[in-house]
């Protein structure tokens, strides 16, 4: 048995997770439609339906309306379509980078904790499959990692378009990374305040648990904005994307890629989308906490931790609809204005806001 | 020349350069514009309403006894743009019943992968024979499906009221008018 | 017409401008020869005039003089003072005159022509749609320039015998015919049959044949020509294609040694009929029916389309291989064709000096009639003798081959075009030849050549013909001849080329012309655009003396 605890439980955990965000990440695809389409007036995907389900009376074309099946449908597509490897890509390189561009997607979220398990002796543990106390720098290593996906796609692709998206992402990566990490350090230096018994360091689990009362989005606004457009900048959604940009790049750095590989691409960036959100959610939106100031109602348990799992995912999905919603709400920003205002205006501001913070640390500490 | 008026822009303020507020309220309008119903129409389970003079699939029509009302004048070949259409005329056989018309297609091929639906061919018909209805969705497996030819065009068009009775007068009077004879 | 003799000519002065025309001219033909127009129906030129259609009133006035002295009165800018009858005059009954002034539209002429055509279009049916006529209808011209563009007309219209058979190739609908009388008038005074007439007098007023008789003599389709509307139309064009669709290309009949001057009108590379092409010198605007319906042969079903060797078809190339084996080192005798252009004669002339050859030749006859039908039925015998084929008159037949063959004098045979079975060369002295055959179509000769080489109709090539006035006249290619098949000018200079083992070159008629204008002095200076559209006619020398079989007819006159 204890090599089933010691090794198997946690491959069992891992697929899990990965089933879990994988399909949250397909879903997100339907919702995009979904959402994109209600904003237009129009219906979204409504016509797949499963032959059994599909059939049930009320229910199947119910579900069939919704599009429920669809990321079924589309998966398949990218499974069965032709894999085309253009002749002039550099091979290696061209395969590889899907790969490169998903693993550190589904790899951050190993440190992620998603919800909260209190046992009998009211001991709360976090629900997370690798508990480290450096949590927030393991998710920001490796997360902007992704960016050599889309770097050696586009340099590998060989051809004009891709070249120019690898370059703007890596660009975009870089200027965005660093306001983003000077923007979470406030949040830790008030969530790490070093009373006696507090050990919570980098860990993200501590960071929920400082916000059982203020939410951080309230206590840090600064923070929570430049952190907020960061995200945005570093999944290459709209109104920052620059590495597809489709209108002048035709498809930025996938414009190669076709298929599986592409739908790889495709899956990744849903997935940073599921990922961001969550980090989000856990930095500055209490987590699974319910409500600022009103103490979470979990019980004890096994209910509880479920309870706080799936209030968990509620937020995530009402940020996942924000990063739709703001999607088809704004236009993309040019190239210039993008850094314009990575360098001049977030990263200063990032930087006042530390020194801010700093300072008034500095004059609680000695008052 | 006309006098350059040059508008002084009003410098933005502070809010207004954050953009924040702009965002939240193109957020805004999204969000209205998303719980308004969809005007999608769920084609072809539900079919457009199409009004009366669209210019759909050119048909040849018959007028109400049953008669080709084509004589073959290819004025329609003639004004067709593509080209699309393709006319063998033909004579109507002299023990006919309507013999007093004289003339009618042998064949007549409409090519609808030419076709542009420009209505030309209805405009130009001085026999009103040839309209465009309201069939808009036409598909094949091969360019010779493509082509429609007599048979299928008067399979299209069926039976339109006839407002002049032209040939039915000129028979009339062919049968009563020889009286000075 | 001589240069030396001047032409008298008078000055008239049509709307303003003062023109000068050959004194007894029409005054209709002469404000056409100045690019305006009188519109007319019922004036031809090459008919007399009746003056019944009204449609070419004009007005008209002469200088006027004082009746005492004789002297012109002048008016206060001292310009003769005219003297315009107070009633319009009709233009196709007005011979020019000096001093006469014309005005073809005043207000009153145009009114004139606005009531005229009102009649007119009282009781025409609105058969424009079924008409064949449409297209080049003079009603439909005139109508929409002249008409006013709506009927004021609400009564019953005249209904008259409609789909009439008056002859086995025209067709007669007598609610569109206008009562212009052109037809009677060409019957009578052309084609000297007279059958047409008008009875029934008054409103309705009928064209119909005298009774018990057809209009079916040779020259009924030039009524259909003339007839300015839809009330003749041909039979045989009958609802085949809308005039507007065919390309016109000028042409020679070849029908018989006249040479009418034809239009070949097609669409898409189908000719759907003939008609004639004014040449006052050679066929004024007539030609024979028999003449229309020869365009038939160029998709006739015996038309040959393949190269063939043996009764093989084969290419190109191996059928020129085989007729070479016939022609080269043998005891060749050729039969020429006066159905081949001057061009292709010139070049066959070449084979025969190069390869020695023995030239026959037939001389196609029959009955003439007076007209434009001569007994020579071939269009180009003189082109013949011109080019040096042949040096006198050809017998009727090729008895003297059959002859030379029974003799054994020669051992094969290049024929163009003819069939030497029907003109007397027995079948047996045809088997033990060795034949290569070059025509259009596929017949007893060609059954038994060793080598049959498809060649193209004279719709389908461009050359020219010399008729029986020893006028050279051109004709153009008015379709594209049957897939794969060279022209007669590539095929002969391949064959002169090849026996003597030069590199053939592609020949088209210019570049023959430049061969043909310095081989024969006849030709000097001329070229084949040179020939024009109307044609030039050759100075032949003693070669005119020649007793050819052709008797007098309309434009030839036996010297």
């Amino acid at each position: 048995m204890d090599w089933f605890t010691a090794y198997m439980l946690p491959v069992i955990y891992a697929v899990t997770m990965i089933v879990v965000v994988m399909s949250i990440a397909g879903y997100s695809v339907l919702a995009e439609r979904k959402v994109s389409g209600w904003i237009q007036h129009r219906t979204g995907p409504n016509r797949t339906a499963l032959p059994i389900i599909g059939a049930i009376p009320v229910l199947g074309p119910f579900l069939t309306r919704l599009g429920l099946f669809q990321p079924l449908a589309d998966g398949l597509k990218f499974l069965f379509k032709e894999d085309i490897t253009p002749g002039h890509v550099r091979r290696g390189y061209f395969i590889a980078a899907p790969i490169i561009a998903i693993v550190p997607a589904l790899t951050t979220m190993v440190v992620l904790p998603f919800g909260q398990y209190t046992d009998a002796e009211g001991v709360v543990h976090p629900l997370v499959l690798a508990n480290i106390d450096i949590g927030i720098l393991f998710i920001l290593a490796v997360s902007s990692l992704g960016v050599y996906g889309i770097v050696l796609a586009g340099w590998s692709a060989n051809s004009k378009y891709p070249f120019l998206g690898g370059i703007r992402s890596s660009a975009q990566m870089v200027s965005y990374e660093l306001a983003m990490g000077l923007s979470i350090l406030p949040v830790f230096m008030w969530a790490a305040v070093p009373e006696p018994g507090n050990l919570n360091g980098l860990s993200l689990f501590g960071v929920v648990q400082v916000q059982q009362g203020f939410w951080l989005a309230m206590w840090q606004p600064v923070s929570a904005l430049i952190f907020l457009v960061a995200v945005f900048a570093e999944t290459n959604r709209l109104p920052f994307d620059m590495a597809e940009s489709e209108t002048d790049l035709v498809g930025g750095f996938h414009t190669e890629y076709g298929s599986f590989k592409f739908g790889l691409f495709f899956v990744a960036e849903y997935a940073h989308i599921v990922i961001g959100s969550a980090v989000f959610v856990v930095l500055f939106l209490g987590g699974w906490n319910f409500l600022p100031f009103i103490p979470a109602p979990w019980p004890d348990g096994m209910v509880g931790a479920v309870m706080s799992v799936l209030w968990f995912l509620l937020k995530i999905f009402f940020f996942i609809f924000f990063f739709i919603w703001v999607r088809w709400t704004l236009p993309r920003f040019r190239y210039d204005q993008v850094m314009t205002l990575g360098w001049k205006v977030l990263l200063p501001l990032a930087v006042a806001n530390l020194i801010f913070n700093t300072l008034l640390i500095a004059l609680r500490d000695t008052l | 020349m006309a006098k350059t008026k040059v508008l002084e822009r009003k410098p933005l303020s502070l809010a207004e350069r954050t953009y924040l507020p702009q965002i939240v309220t193109g957020l805004k309008t999204t969000l209205v514009n998303m719980l308004r119903p969809s005007v999608t129409l769920q084609y072809p389970e539900e079919r457009p309403v199409i009004p009366e003079n669209y210019r759909g699939v050119p048909t040849l029509v018959k007028d109400p006894n049953g008669r080709e009302k084509c004589v073959s004048c290819q004025l329609c070949e003639f004004v067709c743009p593509p080209k699309a259409i393709r006319i063998t005329p033909g004579e109507i056989a002299d023990d006919a019943d309507t013999a007093h018309v004289e003339k009618a297609p042998k064949e007549f091929d409409i090519n609808m992968l030419r076709c542009i639906y420009c209505g030309l061919c209805e405009e130009v018909c001085p026999e009103e024979a040839i309209f465009l209805q309201d069939v808009f969705s036409v598909s094949g497996y091969s360019r010779e499906e493509m082509i429609n030819n007599k048979q299928k065009l008067y399979e299209l068009g069926g039976t339109l009221p006839d407002r002049h009775r032209k040939w039915d007068k000129k028979k009339a009077a062919e049968l009563q008018g020889a009286a000075h004879h | 017409m001589s240069e030396t003799k001047q032409l008298e000519t008078v000055t008239v002065n049509v709307d303003g401008v003062e023109h000068a025309f050959p004194k007894g001219m029409n005054l209709v033909d002469a404000v056409a020869s100045i690019g305006s127009e009188i519109p007319h129906y019922c004036y031809h030129p090459k008919l007399s005039v009746v003056g019944n259609c009204r449609m070419c009133l004009i007005e008209m006035g002469m200088p006027m003089r004082d009746r005492a002295t004789g002297e012109a009165l002048l008016d206060a800018d001292g310009k003769p003072k005219i003297g315009w009858m107070p009633k319009p005059a009709i233009g196709c009954a007005t011979t020019v005159a000096p001093g006469m002034h014309v005005k073809t539209n005043s207000p009153l002429v145009r009114d004139c022509r606005n009531g005229v055509m009102e009649f007119l279009l009282i009781n025409h049916p609105l058969d424009c749609p079924i008409c064949d006529q449409a297209g080049e209808c003079r009603l439909q011209e005139f109508a929409t320039d002249y008409g006013r563009g709506y009927s004021r007309y609400t009564e019953a219209k005249n209904v008259k015998p409609k789909r009439t058979r008056i002859g086995p190739r025209v067709m007669l609908d007598d609610e569109r015919c206008i009562l212009c009388s052109r037809c009677i008038r060409f019957s009578k005074e052309i084609a000297n049959d007279d059958v047409l007439g008008f009875i029934d007098r008054g409103s309705y007023s009928t064209l119909t044949c005298f009774p018990g008789k057809q209009l079916e003599n040779n020259y009924s389709l030039n009524t259909v020509d003339i007839c300015p509307v839809g009330a003749l139309t041909s039979t045989d064009f009958r609802f085949k294609m809308r005039v507007w669709f065919l390309k016109q290309v000028d042409s020679i009949c070849t029908e018989s040694s006249v040479g009418a001057n034809t239009e070949v009108w097609s669409r898409e590379g189908k000719i759907y009929r003939v008609t004639p092409r004014r040449n006052d010198e050679v066929n004024d605007t007539w030609m024979t029916d028999s003449g229309r319906a020869l365009y038939q042969l160029a998709e006739a079903e015996n038309r040959l389309l393949r190269y063939a060797v043996d009764g093989q078809p084969s290419s190109f190339e191996a059928a020129i291989a085989a007729s070479l084996d016939a022609l080269k080192g043998r005891r060749l005798g050729i039969v020429a064709s006066a159905h081949a252009s001057l061009e292709e004669q010139f070049l066959l002339k070449r084979i025969v000096e190069v390869t020695r050859a023995r030239v026959f030749m037939a001389y196609h006859q029959g009955e003439g009639d007076g007209i434009l039908l001569s007994e020579d039925r071939s269009p180009n015998l003189r082109g013949a003798l011109l080019t040096g084929l042949i040096d006198s008159l050809p017998a009727v037949d090729l008895s003297a081959l059959d002859q030379a063959l029974t003799a054994g004098e020669l051992d094969s045979l290049l024929v163009i075009h003819e069939d030497l079975s029907a003109l007397g060369v027995s079948a047996d002295n045809l088997a033990k030849t060795k034949v290569v055959f070059a025509g259009t179509h596929s017949n007893a000769t060609s059954e038994a050549a060793q080598v049959v080489l498809p060649t193209l109709t004279v719709f389908e090539r461009a050359g020219s013909f010399v008729n029986q006035n020893f006028r050279a006249q051109r004709f153009k290619s008015a379709v594209p001849g049957p897939q794969g098949i060279a022209s007669d000018l590539t095929l002969l200079e391949t064959l002169a080329a090849l026996v003597v083992g030069e590199t053939p070159t592609h020949p088209d008629v210019n570049t023959v012309w430049q061969s043909l204008s310095v081989a024969n002095p006849v030709f000097a200076g001329l070229d084949y655009n040179g020939l024009g559209s109307m044609g030039v006619a050759l100075e032949p020398g003693p070669l005119a003396e020649l007793p050819f079989v052709e008797t007098r007819n309309l434009k030839y006159n036996p010297r």
